[in-house]
């Protein structure tokens, strides 16, 4: 049996018949099959978004932003959790940027290629896939009842930068090894020390790769949930923080405390606060986006 | 990490470690007390075997088709659409799981006798959540394949599919297994999710339609009240603790001992 013929009586272009015609169908079945199955996720992505906007959307409002929360669904607000996230966002970056600066460039720069190095990046790299309750504990035991902090701020901020931590030093440190040798080089070729090259010319080279790494480990961050409950950040909170010593509560969980009531008008605030929550995790990705295309040619 | 040893030492002084570990009941709130971890394990893994049941399949056909259909163009487009999947806050997830899952889809479909805490809603959030680990992870093992693989493939007059599906996938697998291992640690670690949809009842059971509790889900109910430092449920979270890291620990490690090995073998 011929596994070919000719199409319409055309000599010139031959078609399949047969077994490696069955074949041949098959394969281009599959194609839609398979982009089906890759359409599922964003399909999922848009569906989400749009149940949520069309849930919560008519909650936001300025009042929502600036209420304390309520039992009182149409009264409650988001007003203390913003607070608390800014308050415990900020100094988990400032705790964390500079250490993990300090950290990548000791790994990659000065540590000496010994046995010691290897248990460092090895731990670093099981680190960044410890579940984020592993550190809510951590947290709990170290920071709130050890070090006396209590379900505060401060203790919020420590354990989350110990949990961003392993993901910020390995962004940086990829950051750090994509300078091109000939910048540290020409640097050193010039007759700066070592420490003066790293400083002044691998340091800003990395910036952009630095920064990049440090908003994605926040985006995680405004999100977390676990870790902060873990640490008794669950509270009732009608007040302005102004310590960092102030019991405090974030957006996603208070998102938290309205998902798990019963009641329908809960579930609209929950809604409207994922509304905003997404808004600022995606404008962070953005911005993330935009600093590593822009610096990707040089 | 030395505090989380600390203080399980000081749960198994008051819990022997053969009760952790051949009791069969976890019931520390209520008399008669009972540690048996293996109910708690039991949860992780109902939802860890429901979510991969359905993330699996669907992550793998992304991967292949983003790898060895799809335009480099619309993989662009495709790529970080669903990669935005993944940094997804997971109470938002929790949030769809309990209220559009259940109330929405589970119960009108398959019945009001369908409980509002199930594994079934949490693990179809779960598996949306790992679907952009697996995908991403596979479809960057599959684009390292080198070329030479597939067009001596064509040469042999195979079809589009009889490559991706004999010659790539094979060849990434390892990479493809990789993928599937962390998105178990992640599944085994993720704790929103399961303490709001899938319940606070343990229980030792693989039924997706069941109420259950996982061992992050117990350690978050016991984080919410205050467990005062030195009582048994203070330390118990801890001993739950140790188990999930140790978990986790043997996923990550097995993953990055297999994409090591396939790193030697194309570069």
């Amino acid at each position: 049996m011929a596994a070919t013929e000719a199409v319409g009586g055309d000599p010139g272009t031959l078609s399949a018949s047969g077994a490696v015609a069955r074949r041949q169908a098959v394969s281009r079945a599959s194609r839609y099959v398979l982009l089906a199955a890759t359409l599922i996720g964003v399909a999922v992505l848009a569906f989400l978004t749009y149940d949520t906007v069309d849930a919560g959307a008519s909650r936001i409002s300025w009042d929502f932003v600036t209420n304390y929360p309520s039992r009182f669904a149409d009264r409650a607000g988001l007003r203390s959790s913003i607070l608390g996230s800014v308050w415990v966002l900020v100094p988990t970056v400032g705790l964390a940027f500079p250490i993990s600066i300090a950290t990548a460039i000791w790994i990659e720069e000065f540590a000496p290629k010994n046995t010691l190095l290897t248990i460092v990046k090895l731990n670093l790299a099981n680190l960044a896939g410890v579940p984020s309750i592993i550190y809510g504990i951590l947290g709990l035991a170290l920071f709130v009842r050890l070090m006396e902090l209590g379900p505060s701020i401060l203790a919020g901020a420590l354990t989350l930068s110990l949990m961003i931590l392993p993901m910020t030093v390995i962004a940086s440190q990829e950051a750090i090894r994509q300078v091109p040798p000939s910048t540290r080089e020409g640097s050193l070729a010039l007759g700066a020390s070592h420490w003066q090259t790293v400083w002044n010319h691998v340091l800003p080279g990395a910036m952009p790769g630095i920064m990049t790494g440090i908003i994605l480990a926040v985006s995680r961050a405004i999100g977390e949930t676990a870790a902060l409950i873990m640490i008794g950040a669950f509270t009732f909170i009608a007040f302005d923080n102004t310590s960092p010593f102030d019991d405090f509560t974030t957006v996603p969980i208070q998102i938290y405390n309205w998902t798990i009531r019963p009641q329908e008008a809960f579930r609209q605030n929950a809604a409207g606060a994922i509304i905003l929550l997404m808004a600022a995790v995606l404008t962070l990705n953005l911005i993330a986006a935009i600093i590593r295309e822009r610096f990707r040619g040089e | 990490m030395f505090v989380l040893f600390s203080e399980s030492v000081t749960f198994f002084e008051h819990v022997s470690p053969a009760e952790f570990l051949l009791e069969t009941n976890w019931q520390p709130l209520f008399e008669p007390v009972s540690y048996g971890i293996w109910e708690l394990v039991a949860g992780t893994f109902n939802v860890v075997f429901w979510s991969l049941l359905m993330a699996l399949p669907i992550g793998l056909a992304a991967a292949i088709y983003l790898s060895e259909y799809a335009h480099p163009r619309t993989r662009r487009i495709l790529k970080p659409q669903l990669e935005a999947l993944a940094g997804v806050p997971t109470v938002v997830y929790a949030y769809f799981a309990l209220n559009v899952i259940t109330i929405d889809i589970l119960r009108p479909l398959l019945g009001s006798d369908v409980p509002i805490f199930n594994s079934l809603s949490a693990s179809i959030m779960l598996a949306v959540m790992v679907l952009p680990t697996i995908a991403s992870i596979s479809e960057d093992a599959m684009a390292s394949v080198p070329r030479d693989l597939r067009e001596a493939a064509y040469g042999l007059g195979a079809t589009r599919m009889e490559v991706a599906l004999r010659v790539v996938v094979p060849a990434a697998l390892s990479g493809i297994v990789a993928s599937v291992l962390l998105a178990i640690a992640r599944v085994v670690g993720e704790t929103m999710i399961v303490a709001i949809a899938a319940g606070s009842t343990p229980f030792l059971t693989l039924s997706p339609l069941q109420s259950i509790q996982t061992m992050t889900g117990y350690m978050l109910q016991v984080g919410l009240g205050d467990a005062a430092r030195g009582t048994i449920d203070y330390q118990s979270i801890f001993a739950v603790g140790l188990t999930l890291f140790v978990i986790t620990l043997i996923f990550n490690i097995a993953a990055t001992i297999i994409v090591g090995r396939y790193r030697e073998e194309y570069e």
